[in-house]
């Protein structure tokens, strides 16, 4: 099977660069999975990230083309290479800081033109490479090198928000979720209009090790337990709910 | 570096045009297709007439979120294939820098044109100005060049914005078009001529988009989607894209080559015009709006047998260095004029021995041919 996947690497590539337990390699190798049962042409894609752990998954490994952007610009790139050439497949694959955070403008409006874009958020609820801070997305409660005390602020639903915003096909799944993130992801590819899936991908180096996850293991095993899909919800308590995390398509 | 000329898409003829319209109607003529803007006094004219004329000859329009926004959109675009621009003023040229560094260091083709206002902040939206220029230069972090024009009427609004265009895609560099508030909103007669000379970005199948055999080469610039499979990043790279952000040979490789490639070439990209040098004692060197008062001036203490002349610069980066330094042998005095606390006189320092006043006016309104007397008579 890695085999198989391998035409989808840039010649030259030899490893990635994630951190041990890092979710971003699976979400990595799961996109090119839904990429090969398309039978996409690679020549035809085209890769825009921005800047953070997350926008090194395409860029430069990929081998379509790949375009690594300012932190938080990937959105406004991409809109204005697909516009000019509507025959390239463009994929926004970056993570929830750049998204959401100092890209969030770019992300609701991007949603409100319903722009062809498939916008795949690797979401670790953290800054990872700038040493574990508090972000957009971080859970309330959460200890980051920021908020010590534990974050005082609510995270961003990014799902609601973008479907608040006008796009046409949401999603969330974990990268413990293979099978139903794969399929999420070809519908997206296939999907006329902004797509956008919430990946949720662990990230023990910065966020688990503040939080009492400290394996990598512990870490997949928590989004194991906690990711229900939308229907499992029923019968469960109003305490046992809260822990939780709804996965699953939202609009498609 | 091949160029062709091609028939103008607007008829050949003489027009009653702003500047702000006749610098669409030569980005138009450059071959841009693609525009992405964000509304801002005094520049959005050209936003609109972009808006009109893109979708007549097939281009691309799209009005974004902020500037930020505009001029990501503008490099996207461009590493699509396009020729593509944006316009602005003071506030939105600030935001913009970072991309401008993006689009410097990535080698991207692309066109700003700032009518600037009278700032700084948000200032005096509606009055003019010409405090960008070292903001041109110098806006985004670390050493990269740039080009940037300077226009003094309607006509070259035209000229000198389809010039940016070659320019840019000559030197796969970002280039601005300096203009102020009084040329944008100059309304005067233009020629549109029949057929104009474009320049397109080269095209090498196979070779590195981002090095060169030559210390000061231009790459090749492959587009999205012709199977090159591209990797464009603005972080350190090498020829073909892969980052190297600690490689010190490469960066420092990478970064003297954007320099050279504009610096070494200066003698091609600088153009200035000279106005009754030849006998001159004293020379103003002027840009911009404030050159048609300054050529005002200086016919008119010819009359009064004053020995005066002006050198008027096109060019504003890379600095007409040498222009500037051989006047500064030939004259007395040099006095330079502009709507800003004295960016270019600091500039014209630099490369003369002889002395150099500054007539800086900064209240939002162009210099006044009597103001600009009183201060040569003074001097």
């Amino acid at each position: 099977m890695t085999r198989a996947l391998e035409k989808y690497i840039r010649p030259g590539v030899k490893s990635t660069p994630f951190c041990p337990g890092c979710g971003h390699g699976i979400l990595m190798g799961l996109i090119l999975r839904a990429i090969d049962d398309l039978k996409m042409e690679m020549k035809k894609m085209l890769f825009v990230s921005g800047i953070g752990c997350a926008a090194w998954i395409p860029s430069p490994h990929y081998n379509g083309d790949t375009l690594h952007t300012l932190h938080g610009r990937a959105i406004a790139f991409a809109t204005g290479a697909k516009l000019y050439n509507p025959d390239l497949c463009v994929m926004v694959v970056s993570g929830d800081g750049d998204l959401s955070s100092i890209g969030g403008n770019h992300l609701i409006h991007a949603a409100r033109r319903n722009i062809d874009l498939k916008v795949i958020c690797a979401n670790n609820m953290i800054y990872g490479m700038t040493g574990g801070q508090v972000a957009s997305t971080t859970p309330k409660g959460s200890r980051t090198s920021t908020t010590g005390e534990g974050n005082p602020y609510r995270p961003f639903d990014l799902c609601k928000l973008v479907e608040g915003a006008g796009a046409t096909y949401v999603a969330r799944f974990s990268v413990t979720q293979p099978i139903l993130l794969i399929q999420s992801i070809k519908k997206a590819i296939l999907h006329k209009g902004f797509s956008f899936i919430d990946v949720l991908s662990p990230c023990p180096t910065q966020y688990g090790r503040r939080n009492r996850l400290d394996r990598p293991d512990e870490m997949m095993k928590d989004l194991i337990r906690r990711c229900i899909l939308e229907e499992e919800i029923e019968g469960l308590t109003e305490e046992e709910r809260a822990e939780k995390i709804i996965t699953g398509e939202f609009l498609s | 570096m091949p160029s062709k000329w091609v028939k103008t898409p607007f008829p050949k003829g003489r027009y009653y045009f702003s500047g702000n319209e006749a610098a669409a109607e030569g980005a138009i003529a450059a071959g841009c297709r693609f525009y992405a803007g964000y509304p801002i006094t005094p520049s959005s004219e050209l936003m609109e007439r972009m808006a009109v004329r893109l979708q007549e000859v097939g281009g691309v329009f799209i009005q974004m979120e902020d500037e930020i926004a505009s001029i990501s959109a503008v490099i996207g675009a461009s590493w699509a294939g396009a020729k593509a621009m944006t316009a602005t003023s003071g506030p939105g040229f600030s935001l913009m820098q970072e991309s401008i560094g993006y689009a410097a260091f990535t080698e991207t083709p692309c066109v700003i044109i700032d009518v600037q206002r009278a700032g700084p902040c948000t200032g005096q939206a509606t009055k003019v100005g010409s405090g960008d220029i070292m903001q041109a230069k110098w806006g985004s972090h670390g050493d990269y060049q740039v080009i940037a024009l300077s226009p003094w009427s309607s006509q070259e609004m035209y000229d000198l914005t389809l010039r940016a265009f070659n320019l840019s895609e000559t030197y796969r560099v970002p280039t601005m078009v300096m203009a102020d508030e009084a040329i944008g909103h100059l309304r005067e007669t233009i020629q549109i001529p029949s057929r104009v000379e474009i320049f397109d970005r080269m095209k090498r199948k196979g070779r590195a988009p981002f090095d060169s055999e030559e210390e000061d080469g231009v790459p090749p610039m492959p587009s999205f989607g012709e199977g090159e499979r591209l990797a464009v990043t603005g972080s350190t790279h090498d020829g073909f894209g892969f980052r190297k952000t600690d490689d010190p040979q490469v960066h420092a490789r990478l970064v003297s080559r954007i320099n050279k490639k504009i610096l070494n070439h200066r003698r091609t990209i600088i153009e200035t015009e000279d106005y009754l040098i030849e006998d001159a004692e004293i020379a103003l060197i002027t840009y911009g709006f404030t050159a048609r008062t300054s050529l005002y001036v200086v016919k008119r203490l010819r009359k009064e047998d004053w020995k005066i002349g002006m050198l008027r610069l096109k060019t504003l980066w890379p600095f007409p260095d040498e222009a500037v330094a051989q006047l500064g042998k030939r004259v007395r005095k040099i006095l330079v004029p502009e709507m800003n606390l004295g960016q270019v006189a600091g500039e014209v320092r630099k490369y003369v021995p002889c002395d150099v006043h500054s007539l800086t006016q900064t209240n939002g309104e162009v210099i006044r041919p009597d103001v600009l007397i009183e201060t040569l008579r003074r001097m």
